[in-house]
């Protein structure tokens, strides 16, 4: 049984064993701490030379792994805590972003920025967001999220061998579930896109017409699965889950193909939904995808995260959510 | 060996540049905006000369005088301050965000300071002998971004070379209403080897950027601070100063006024000819260059 921790951890191992060029940055990484959710456990004793503990300085963090990337290396950032991004805003959407199209295609900024995101952990307001929503619409990044379907491992590697700057979207309750195997998705027929950052489909097995089209990514899936599990054993409505690997650029042909057979969209993030991921799925669905799809939301509200939990666990988006939109998604 | 004729080429090259861009912003074949480099031309003959031809360099927005003065192309800088698909960056970037060779530049105080410290730290990983600089001015120092990036540079001993060239105004405003206290010291209290001149003969500044570079070469970041003057505007329209100060600076604080005497008058005016020439073909060029077209895919 391998976790997602276990598998982004052997990413980089791997990263560093085969690309000099690879170079580890972040705040409080050296072993024998490995950083503060341990994805880079072991780098520093294997690899002292490129794998660099840095003052708290986002801002200068992701800058020197700008310059670092438009000179040939390809450095791997870690911020502490998504929430700190922030620090790094003008870095990312003033420099990382803009400098192969500004510079006229002459060169290239291969990063990787690793975003420990989300809550449920009772980290109260400003260590328990899902922040990206507010870097997905800068033209020049690519955003990624692993799940426990595809390999986190592959998709970490397919981002450090991207040309240009990737978010790596980490939701901190997803490190320690198992990567799913077979027995686990007995319930499900699974495809996916192919590609390096997969979009993945799962339809309900021996069911030809499900009723809805759950559209997710991340740990969100680990709720979209017990959600649609529930659906159909308590309600008999049928799901089918579109997984997403990468959030944008925006790629929904998979969505479309799925919501072709049913006709109903939900979107499922944790930020605050408001334009959010899937305000942006919404409205694509709508100018392109399949006419007359009946389409909601669910994200966060729009609330600061608040620290106890009775109040998280009304702000977030639960199990119990998706089934009562799900519902009414279904209504006549 | 740079000789005082090379000096007083890089000067002037850039002093014609700046006075003909200006110039043609009023008739209209320029358009957004332009920060000119006049008044300042001396620290960047002296600092490109001491500098080798690997080293890579990340200017601001007041850019064009250290892309000349590195050795760029006037007529691809005219083309893109034009909006020329000739221009250096085929017309995406402008004025402000030029890119050629090893040099760089964008447009956002500060921003670009810990990308030249990361510059450094590849070309240090790379030992490829090159050393990283990067420009900024006295507005420059209240960014933040440029206290985290030198306490990294001088922890991890970055070849970088962090050159303040304090004209003393940030826009409009003077240094006395934004920076307190001593810019060196901002830089010593980091630990890092700093020289400071206040001068505008190219030949007082030569030494000195010689060993703010040497320093850097040797695998240490350094801090060069000049303290010089700005003639024109901040970019074009902007300038608030009382004309009374700016003839003053004009007359006692020109670089080129300072330099020409030491050169033969005929040379000086064999290489003035052909600047000029070399400007009029750059502007005359670009301006019949055609306009980029966006494709999509």
């Amino acid at each position: 049984m391998t976790t997602v921790l276990e598998s982004l951890n052997s990413a980089l191992h791997t990263a560093l064993e085969t690309d000099p060029r690879v170079y580890v940055l972040g705040e409080d990484i050296l072993d024998p701490y490995g950083g503060a959710f341990k994805i880079t456990r072991g780098l520093s004793t294997r690899f002292p030379e490129r794998v660099l503990t840095t003052p708290i300085s986002e801002a200068a963090i992701m800058g020197i792994c700008n310059g670092m990337a438009l000179r040939g290396l390809r450095p791997v950032a870690e911020v502490m805590f998504g929430d700190f991004v922030t620090l790094m805003a003008d870095q990312l959407i003033n420099h990382a972003a803009k400098f192969r199209w500004m510079y006229n295609d002459q060169v290239r900024v291969p990063l990787v920025l690793r975003l420990p995101m989300g809550g449920r952990r009772g980290y109260g307001p400003t260590h328990s967001q899902s922040l990206e929503k507010h870097l997905l619409g800068a033209p020049g990044l690519k955003a990624v999220a692993p799940n426990s379907l595809g390999s986190p491992a592959d998709l970490l590697l397919a981002a450090i061998a991207d040309d240009d700057p990737v978010l790596f979207v980490e939701h901190k309750l997803l490190y320690t579930r198992p990567l799913l195997e077979e027995k686990d998705l007995l319930d499900w027929k699974v495809s996916d896109s192919g590609g390096a950052y997969p979009t993945f489909t799962l339809r309900t097995s021996n069911i030809e017409a499900s009723h809805l089209t759950i559209a997710t990514y991340g740990y969100n899936f680990e709720l979209a699965r017990e959600a649609a599990r529930e659906l159909m054993y308590e309600y008999e409505i049928f799901s089918e889950i579109v997984l997403f690997s990468q959030l944008s650029p925006f790629e929904l042909n998979p969505l479309f193909d799925s919501l072709r057979r049913t006709g109903r969209l939900l979107t499922l993030e944790e930020g605050a939904a408001t334009l959010g991921w899937g305000a942006e799925v919404a409205a694509r669905t709508a100018e392109q995808g399949p006419s007359e799809v009946r389409i909601r939301r669910l994200g966060a509200r729009d609330l600061p995260i608040a620290n106890a939990k009775s109040l998280e666990d009304a702000i977030l988006p639960s199990v119990q959510d998706i089934i009562q939109t799900a519902r009414i998604l279904l209504e006549k | 060996m740079t000789t005082n004729l090379d000096l007083y080429r890089c000067m002037y090259l850039i002093r014609q540049f700046e006075e003909r861009a200006l110039a043609e912003f009023s008739t209209g074949k320029l358009f957004g905006t332009t920060h000119a480099y006049i008044g300042q031309e001396a620290d960047a003959a002296a600092l490109f000369a001491a500098l080798g031809p690997d080293d890579v360099i990340f200017s601001n927005h007041r850019c064009h005088g250290h892309f000349l003065a590195y050795g760029g192309d006037p007529y691809r800088l005219a083309a893109e301050l034009m909006g020329r698909a000739t221009g250096l960056v085929g017309g995406r970037g402008g004025s402000q965000h030029i890119h050629w060779r090893n040099f760089y530049s964008n447009g956002i105080q500060g921003g670009i300071v810990p990308v030249a410290t990361g510059i450094g730290l590849a070309e240090k990983a790379k030992a490829s002998g090159a050393i990283s600089v990067v420009f900024l001015g006295d507005g420059t120092l209240g960014e933040g971004a440029l206290y985290e990036s030198i306490n990294i540079a001088s922890l991890w001993q970055i070849p970088v070379l962090y050159v303040v060239e304090n004209n003393r105004y940030a826009q409009t405003t003077p240094t006395e209403l934004a920076v307190a206290g001593s810019m060196a010291d901002r830089f010593k209290a980091f630990g890092i080897e700093t020289w400071e001149a206040a001068s505008s003969d190219v030949l007082t500044l030569l030494p000195v950027a010689r060993e703010a570079v040497d320093h850097a070469r040797s695998g240490g970041p350094a801090a060069c601070i000049l303290h010089t003057y700005r003639f024109s505007a901040h970019s074009k329209g902007d300038d608030p100063r009382d004309p009374a100060e700016i003839a003053k600076i004009r007359v006692e604080h020109d670089p080129l006024t300072i330099h020409a005497p030491r050169i033969d008058s005929v040379a000086r005016a064999s290489v003035e000819a052909e600047i000029d020439a070399l400007i009029d073909d750059a502007f005359t060029r670009a301006a019949n260059d055609p306009f980029p077209t966006l494709n999509v895919e």
